[in-house]
């Protein structure tokens, strides 16, 4: 469905993408998975035909995306990362608009279709200025949807939702994959996690790893970080610590709170309670540090470096 | 075609959700109006002097060069603020349909405010004896459409290339002002001077309406010099727009 052959996108002396290539099959829900300024609405805007590459290639249903660019146009449906819309139009307007620009037939009928899709039926005469954000969200994912397209590229379509909009929005999408292709960009690995068929990391514009979310995680699960906060004396605790079993190493000490890294799948935590409990410390605290996405890009750039280096 | 006036009628309907047109035409009427009175309050005190139509059409021509831009400024710059330039540029919507698009939605609302104008020739008409001199009456419409057309798609190239309306205002009514008021001058003052004012002069934009049209004479070199203009505008906003995507 979406072929990318090493694209390739230079802003002036700044590289946005580099050669980046990867394939989204037919009904899957690829998550595109980066920190911010990696280079996922670069890529996306080439794909939804906003602008050229500077090389490479990159095709959509067998439609080029520079040569074929109408083409490509008519069957994907884009939500861009800033939800651009017409604030003094009412929702039912705005998408009418939309969906006679993308030629859609029976344009009222589908649009009617869509507003009771995404639960807008109340407020379909309502002027975009008055929705609040969910809202607002749900009438972008309308409003890409409102030509039926065959590939669905959406960039952040979660940003700035409430927790209950976010689970709502994630369902809708898990839905609309089942019939259709979907490119889903995020910067949150859980909801690439819970959402994606297969998720494809990029960092400073290039692939850095591509699996589906349970390898991912179980391959950035290996090692984990610990923390440990000791009330009141703290002396001679590292010889305590190191000794338990499937401790790797003690990365800091700071105010009582221990960094302490762990073997890789290892649960050293039971054993590294009772041991500074049994040697008279105070123990307030001890849990497992959540990586955040930079760690994991770190970890898995690091990996990617590691399995190149000759060792 | 159909993308063109999709777009055209769409621009065309949104104007009237907001309070610009009112305000264009109840300006351009209100100093019509005036323009009218004084000269009927003329022909009282002289008897021998009858109003023609150019009593209403140089200040309408005027009224276009200053009101213009409001109609044009936001037309791509508001598109670009929005971001909703992004899904234009991504429907399958041709670049120069969209500019296409724009300009014929600001043509017919000024055809719209215009056509409201009409109102003053047709009460001279049943004023004075044996009537409006058709001639001038005809041409000198036909020239304010033709100006009206050439003036937005020169607001619509430079709206191209703004994201701030406040930005493409202003500079939409410097040029103007430059091809309407100054190049006359300048023109004078080259060809005064010996030297080549031929192109200059053809390019003064004002000569091209009050030297033929607003007398009656139809002149096919003053139509296509307007056209032109609508032209080559449209098509420098349209560069502008691929241009966007390259950057």
């Amino acid at each position: 469905m979406i072929e990318v052959e090493g694209l390739t996108k230079d802003y002036g002396p700044n590289r946005a993408i580099d050669s980046l290539s990867f394939h989204v099959g037919e009904n899957e829900i690829l998550g595109f998975l980066g920190p911010n300024g990696a280079g996922k609405t670069t890529t996306i805007r080439i794909l939804c035909g906003y602008m050229p590459p500077t090389s490479g290639k990159a095709s959509i249903s067998g439609y080029d995306v520079v040569d074929q660019s109408l083409e490509v146009r008519r069957r994907v449906g884009y939500l861009p990362e800033s939800n651009p819309l017409y604030p003094d139009m009412t929702l039912f307007d705005y998408l009418k608009y939309m969906a006679n620009l993308r030629r859609t037939k029976n344009a009222e009928e589908r649009v009617n279709q869509v507003i009771k899709l995404m639960n807008l039926e109340d407020r379909s005469e309502s002027y975009i200025s008055s929705l609040s954000k969910g809202l607002k969200q749900r009438a972008g994912l309308a409003q890409a949807l409102v030509h039926d397209p065959e590939v669905l590229i959406l960039d952040e379509p979660t940003i700035g939702l409430d927790p209950a909009q976010l689970i709502e929005v994630r369902s809708l999408i898990q839905d609309l994959g089942k019939t259709r292709t979907i490119l889903l960009s995020t910067h949150i690995l859980s909801e690439a996690q819970q959402v994606c068929d297969r998720v494809l990391i990029i960092n400073g514009g290039k692939l850095v790893a591509e699996d589906s979310p349970e390898r991912l995680k179980s391959r950035i699960s290996g090692a984990q970080h610990i923390f440990m906060e000791i009330g009141g004396n703290q002396e001679g605790i590292e010889s305590h610590v190191r000794g338990v079993n499937g401790v790797n190493r003690i990365l800091s000490i700071q105010n009582g709170i221990l960094e302490i890294e762990t073997l890789p799948d290892t649960e050293p935590r039971p054993d590294l309670a009772k041991a500074v409990v049994s040697a008279g410390y105070d123990l307030l605290e001890i849990r497992k540090a959540d990586l955040s996405l930079e760690e994991i890009f770190l970890k898995l750039t690091r990996e990617e470096r590691d399995e190149i280096a000759p060792l | 075609m159909v993308n063109i006036w999709i777009i055209a009628s769409r621009e065309y309907r949104r104007y009237f959700a907001d309070w610009v047109p009112y305000m264009i035409a109840f300006v351009m009427l209100a100093v019509l109006g005036i323009f009218f009175y004084l000269n009927l309050q003329v022909s009282i005190i002289q008897p021998g002097y009858a109003p023609g139509i150019e009593v209403f059409l140089a200040p309408l021509a005027t009224m276009l060069v200053l009101l213009i831009p409001a109609v044009t400024t936001r037309l791509l710059a508001e598109e670009q603020r929005l971001g909703t330039i992004e899904l234009l540029l991504t429907s399958p919507v041709k670049d120069y349909e969209l500019v296409v698009g724009k300009w014929l939605g600001g043509f017919l609302l000024i055809l719209t405010i215009v056509a409201v104008t009409l109102i003053y020739p047709l009460i001279l008409n049943q004023l004075i004896e044996p009537g409006i001199d058709q001639g001038p009456f005809i041409s000198g419409y036909l020239g304010i459409a033709l100006l009206g057309a050439a003036l937005i798609a020169v607001g619509v190239a430079v709206s191209s290339f703004f994201s701030n309306q406040i930005a493409a205002f202003i500079t939409t009514l410097g040029v103007f002002i430059i091809i309407w008021w100054i190049l006359d001058p300048v023109a004078r003052i080259a060809g005064a001077g010996g030297g080549n004012f031929e192109l200059i002069n053809y390019l003064n934009f004002s000569d091209h309406f009050f030297s033929n049209l607003f007398s009656g004479i139809l002149d096919l070199r003053d139509v296509v010099y307007y056209l032109s203009v609508t032209a080559i505008s449209l098509m420098v906003a349209s560069i502008s727009m691929e241009m966007r995507r390259w950057r």
